[in-house]
């Protein structure tokens, strides 16, 4: 359960796992309307997260999540 | 190394590496790698910030160094009371030239070691009183301070010493603020942790300590210069250039810096992040929590500076923009002056570097510009995302090593003949005694500043004086010397 900051620069969103150093950019979000925003979020890289779905946050914003899958 | 191809970096590296045995070849495999600018995820090629191997030597220091010696020590008009015994404090006091104005000893505390020089019966019973009593008495002797930083040793953490309780408690009697800082040498691999806890301990402690204060009055240009640590001025030389453009610098973290200035940063527009490495927590930090954008710039040679205050103008209106170009107008002269005198005798010149910190991929626009070319260089405790940002900086198949041990980079050096090196002052007499003009980048060897424009002149100055030092053709002794070279001697002699 990585804390992770999901920010916003040059008009990409990134994910940031301060414990790997890891900062990419998100290729998709499962979830993207204002009242329910998260689920299944998957990195440029291949690697995806899960975050329960919350309304959308003001970026950026550290959230917790929970690593989908072993892709890394 | 542009003349080495990716085959024979590889072919190099594996044979410096093959009187390891055969674990920690393995192992530090891993470290050492031919760039490859193409990729994008410096994860793909080479392995960073992971524990040194028991037995080379290497070049890291502990988070005590990075949380006092890199990101608390220069802030100015505190006192940092190294908490435990004497000799780390000593063994790294003024070290670093972190450059400030003020009276030392009345109202600016920075080349100063204060310790609570621990004893055997301090390590038995607690040295809690110990800490108490010194920070009376520094209140006593030392009243202009505006607060104190206990910087935790080794033994703090290990005798389980509740300095928090002494902090709140003399924060209290004193109405100082007192931040007890968790920077035990054994956190962590290297003194990346340091800055990390460094930075967390400015985050719980001072930050937030004008959040509901709104009598400092701002503008739209105030700006904050987040990680440069004014060694030799670096920072002063940054500042007037922000200065021309019309922003206002309302912080410097940390060199010249103050605890006052450490408060109001929360108020500026922008922070603008020199050191990457040691302080991008606090940013990603004061951006979540009070929506200040942040962004990387590199002072270090003219075109990236001038690449850098573009960029930063492009975050401003367009008086600041407007500026931005009258200010490179007005410099221009300046540095192509610089560029006409000394790229001509530097021109071609290879250089190896290994450093901490951001200069292993800030660095290599000054030497740009001069003409030379990097074909190696690593960092002592850079983490992946360093990496990222160095990949695109260096050329295809140039050499990359993290935390290089003592071993290897000889090795390297022997076979790469590098014309340069900027390294430590550990490695400084090793390489010079080899016969390799070197400098010591870690404070710019006793000369400063390098940033921005005018820290670009003392650069060439300095680079050139090192390179073409008359004494390198004097290493090898008369008698020793072939006939061949003899002859050349003696033409040069007689023309």
């Amino acid at each position: 359960m990585p804390n992770v900051m999901i920010r916003k620069a040059e008009g990409k969103m990134t994910l940031y796992v301060p414990k790997r150093d890891l900062e990419d950019e998100i290729a998709s979000i499962e979830f993207e309307s204002d009242d329910k925003w998260g689920g299944e979020i998957t990195l440029a890289d291949g690697s995806s997260y899960y975050l329960d779905p919350i309304p959308m946050p003001s970026l950026p914003k550290t959230v917790r999540v929970r690593r989908a899958k072993e892709g890394i | 190394m542009s003349e080495m191809s990716r085959e024979e970096v590889e072919a190099l590296i594996s044979e410096v590496l093959e009187v390891y045995p055969e674990k920690a070849k393995k192992d530090r495999a891993k470290h050492l790698t031919p760039n490859d600018p193409e990729l994008t995820q410096s994860k793909k090629c080479i392995t960073s910030n992971k524990k040194s191997l028991p037995g080379v030597m290497t070049i890291r220091g502990c988070a005590y160094a990075g949380s006092k010696g890199v990101v608390w020590g220069p802030i100015k008009d505190m006192i940092h009371i190294s908490h435990g015994p004497v000799g780390c404090g000593q063994y790294s006091r003024a070290g670093r030239r972190n450059y400030y104005i003020g009276t030392t000893g009345v109202n600016t505390f920075v080349t100063m070691n204060f310790t609570t020089d621990f004893q055997e019966k301090d390590i038995v019973f607690g040295g809690d009183k110990k800490l108490a009593k010194m920070i009376d008495e520094i209140e006593t002797l030392f009243p202009l301070n505006k607060g104190v930083s206990i910087q935790s040793e080794c033994p703090i953490g290990l005798i389980g010493d509740d300095i928090e309780a002494v902090a709140k408690a003399k924060t209290k009697e004193h109405g100082k603020t007192v931040v007890p800082v968790r920077c035990e040498g054994f956190r962590g691999v290297s003194q990346s942790l340091g800055h990390h806890i460094a930075n967390d301990a400015v985050r719980d402690w001072v930050l937030g300590a004008r959040d509901d204060d709104d009598s400092f009055e701002t503008t739209d240009y105030d700006v904050a210069i987040i990680g440069d640590y004014n060694i030799g001025g670096d920072a002063w030389s940054s500042r007037i250039l922000l200065e021309e453009m019309g922003l206002r610098v309302v912080a410097q973290w940390s060199g010249d810096g103050t605890i006052s200035e450490i408060e109001l940063t929360p108020k500026v527009k922008l922070n603008l992040v020199h050191c990457y490495r040691s302080m991008n927590y606090i940013s990603r930090h004061m951006e979540e929590k009070y929506g200040i954008p942040w962004m990387e710039y590199n002072f270090f040679g003219p075109t990236k500076t001038v690449e850098s205050l573009r960029a930063i103008a492009a975050q401003f209106d367009e008086t600041i923009q407007a500026k931005c170009e009258e200010v490179i107008a007005k410099y221009k002269p300046e540095w192509d002056a610089v560029i006409a005198k000394y790229r001509p005798r530097l021109e071609g010149k290879r250089v190896m570097l290994y450093i901490g910190g951001l200069r292993p991929r800030h660095v290599i626009g000054s030497y740009e510009d001069l003409g030379m070319e990097v074909v190696g260089t690593g960092y002592e405790f850079g983490h992946n995302d360093d990496y990222d940002r160095t990949l695109p900086e260096m050329g295809n198949a140039t050499l990359l090593y993290d935390d290089v041990t003592g071993y290897e980079f000889e090795e390297f050096v022997k076979r790469v003949k590098p014309d340069l090196i900027g390294s430590g002052i550990k490695e400084k007499y090793i390489f010079q005694k080899m016969g390799v003009p070197f400098r010591q980048m870690h404070s710019w060897d006793y000369s400063g500043p390098y940033h921005g424009f005018d820290g670009f002149a003392i650069f060439a100055k300095d680079m050139d004086m090192t390179l073409n030092n008359p004494c390198w053709d004097k290493l090898e002794a008369p008698w020793k010397k072939t006939e061949e070279k003899a002859e050349e001697a003696a033409v040069a002699a007689n023309s």
